[in-house]
């Protein structure tokens, strides 16, 4: 414990760096900007930016990065207090009560209590990376290829069994994924697979494209279908405002205990930032005195969502770093980004790369402090981009859509890709086939194959390497579990009534 | 920006027409197992099972194309018997807008490799604000061509990343 204590101060000097301050205001600023407008998320504004960093060393191209995301964060709450238009999903449960808090002259207050929530909820989640991260990373040292395999089939399995919509097209969206990952040269044989005889598709089909254009160009062609006007609130947040709500805040510690938690929560087991804030509002209406209050500006509506989808996005960097597994699609582009700037993922990663980890981690306390005090003393700027007239902002958008899908491997067929996925994303938004499970299996494809392979080598063949040891015995039948828990919830409750009456 | 016209109000069933969410669903699932049907039929081509060294190059994406079968197999089944309209999946006005951007949007990127990513991102962006912004071509063509010129300074000068070029920037001399 001490030793990580120190590990991490010197982290703090690594991230306090004067050219990583720098990087980390830049990161949160685009973060925030990436945020408001629509069709720029985490996701996509992250693998859009990812080939530029090539030139930075790796712990300022993560401490850039990673700030972007902090900064997205941050920034869906702006538009969706004050214009009632999500910039991000996980605040659409920010809206039920950030915008009529905004309708009533109250937006000063609405967001203070965000950006506030938001950095609550990261805080907590920071410092639980900071303690549990090291000690999952080194009880991980001990995984072989069968455990690796067993944790990814386990995290792909929470996506099937505790998502709320159907877990038909959560493993079809999956399924999707991985087979796309698998087109191009077989690193282990050398052969080409579902290539078809095309010279492009040899080199594979790169996950940066895909995100942006499941992420980017299909959300500007729903934002076009939903016919976008930007008619927002206004708001100013005076020093007074700022101090008078966080005067008030402390009284609902239990609330943002219990948020964080489910943040938390959430955000280590795949399931992501958006199902987290909607989960903690919901919890929070139940447990309330006076639910009745909640959806008609009541400022727990506000607290509740923030601090949860922050938690949860934060800590979906754990698995990230410490397993090799990342807990969201911003996550897993993030690992990408690992991979191409030559690191391996992994526990290892905790070993071999302490300056990087400490850094990062650093940077996660530093970048929240930081992005608490751009959001609040610019959100008036910030707002004022929306004003811009959506059909610049579309163009543009489509623009930076091109290029960053162009400079991915500097392929003119890239931007078609690109397109393509912008229309299939389309189609899988309006179909409710879940994108994350498609983006993680898409980023984790190959290296789930590894563990697959070299566990199957290991036991020349045999499927029974999965059950071999009470390890992967055990990881394996909670990934069963919690596959099939649908199922099980059915044939449970089918059973009850019958139960009851006997 | 609802599509509806006025005309047409009063009789919902009119104003609501577009493809069917069912007819979407089934499409979808369908495609997906035409997916699924690729990737096994490749996988069988490349060898798959276990061979002299270990499992060879076709058996994790034979398996996948197997359970992506089955999983829009029940998405299938699941579309089919939605029997009742549970509406569509878009309005027609709303596809017509969709389509409105989609098809400014794909000529772009099929002319990217002809005339470079500058001047077609200038042509995209004046186009975009003359036909869904009402601007004039006095303030469109401008702030297109500023758009562009701002990114090319960023990426060719300042990040040294070079982007598509076409004819008009090898006559200016890039």
């Amino acid at each position: 414990m001490l030793e990580d204590l120190a590990a991490l101060g010197s982290g703090f000097a690594v991230a306090l760096q004067p050219q990583n301050i720098a990087l980390m205001v830049a990161g949160i600023v685009l973060g925030v900007l990436i945020g408001v407008l629509p069709g720029l998320g985490g996701a996509n504004g992250i693998a859009i930016l990812l080939p530029l960093t090539f030139a930075l060393p790796p712990v300022s191209a993560i401490i850039l990065l990673s700030c972007i995301y902090w900064g997205a964060l941050f920034g869906g709450a702006i538009t969706s207090v004050l214009f009632n238009i999500p910039g991000e999903p996980w605040s659409v449960a920010t809206t039920f009560d950030g915008y009529p808090m905004a309708q009533q002259g109250k937006a000063g207050e609405a967001l203070t209590a965000a950006f506030t929530s938001s950095f609550v909820g990261a805080l907590v989640a920071v410092v639980m990376i900071t303690f549990l991260a090291p000690l999952v990373a080194e009880f991980a040292l001990k995984f072989g290829p069968p455990e690796f395999f067993a944790v990814m089939f386990l995290s792909f399995a929470c996506f099937v069994g505790l998502s709320r919509g159907s877990p038909f097209k959560a493993v079809a969206a999956m399924m999707f994924g991985f087979i796309l990952a698998g087109v191009g040269m077989d690193g282990v044989t050398g052969q080409m697979r579902m290539t078809f005889g095309s010279i492009e598709l040899m080199r594979g089909i790169d996950f940066l494209v895909v995100v942006i254009g499941l992420f980017g160009l299909s959300e500007i062609l729903v934002s076009i279908e939903e016919g976008l006007r930007f008619k927002g609130q206004r708001a100013v947040i005076t020093l007074k405002t700022v101090l008078r709500t966080w005067a008030e805040l402390p009284r609902h510690w239990w609330l943002f205990i219990r948020s964080s938690v489910i943040g938390c929560w959430m955000g280590i087991t795949p399931a992501g930032a958006t199902p987290a804030s909607f989960m903690s509002y919901g919890v929070a209406r139940r447990m309330s005195k006076d639910p009745n209050g909640f959806g008609k500006g009541k400022v727990e509506g506000v607290v509740a969502p923030e601090t949860a989808a922050h938690a949860a996005g934060t800590s979906a960097l754990l698995p990230m770093l410490s397993l090799g597994v990342p807990g969201s699609p911003t996550a897993a582009v993030l690992l990408g980004g690992l991979i191409m700037w030559g690191l391996q993922p992994g526990p290892m990663l905790f070993v071999e790369q302490k300056d990087f980890v400490w850094g990062l981690i650093a940077s996660m306390y530093l970048g929240n402090v930081v992005g608490l005090v751009i959001v609040l003393a610019c959100v008036p700027w910030f707002a004022a981009i929306l004003r811009v007239p959506f059909s610049i902002i579309a163009a543009v958008i489509l623009m930076v859509c091109a290029i960053g899908a162009y400079t991915v491997n500097s392929s003119e067929f890239d931007i078609v890709l690109m397109l393509v996925f912008g229309v299939i994303g389309y189609v899988m938004k309006k179909l409710d086939y879940p994108l994350a499970p498609l983006v993680l299996a898409l980023v984790l494809g190959d290296r789930t194959e590894e563990a697959f392979r070299q566990s199957l080598l290991l036991s020349e063949g045999s499927m029974g390497v999965f059950f071999s040891n009470w390890l992967v015995g055990g990881i394996m039948t909670a990934g069963l579990a919690v596959l099939f828990y649908p199922l099980i919830g059915r044939v449970l409750r089918a059973l009850s009534p019958r139960a009851a009456a006997a | 920006m609802s599509a509806t016209h006025p005309e047409l109000i009063g009789t919902v069933a009119t104003a609501e027409r577009g493809p069917s969410l069912r007819a979407m669903e089934i499409a979808t699932a369908v495609l997906l197992m035409a997916a699924g049907g690729i990737a096994m039929a490749d996988s069988v081509r490349v060898g798959m099972g276990w061979g002299a060294d270990g499992p060879l190059s076709g058996t994790f994406p034979f398996w996948l194309g197997v359970i992506l079968v089955l999983a829009s197999l029940g998405n299938l089944v699941s579309a089919l018997r939605m029997r009742a309209k549970p509406g569509s999946f878009a309005t027609l006005g709303q596809l017509r807008l969709v389509a409105t951007v989609l098809a400014p949007t794909a000529a772009y990127v099929a002319l990217i490799p002809f005339g470079g990513i500058y001047v077609t991102s200038a042509v995209l962006i004046a186009f975009f604000m003359i036909r869904f912004g009402e601007f004039r071509w006095r303030s469109a063509v401008p702030a297109g061509l500023a758009a562009s010129l701002l990114a090319f300074m960023t990426f060719e000068q300042w990040f040294l990343v070079p982007l598509p070029k076409g004819p008009v920037e090898t006559f200016l001399g890039f």
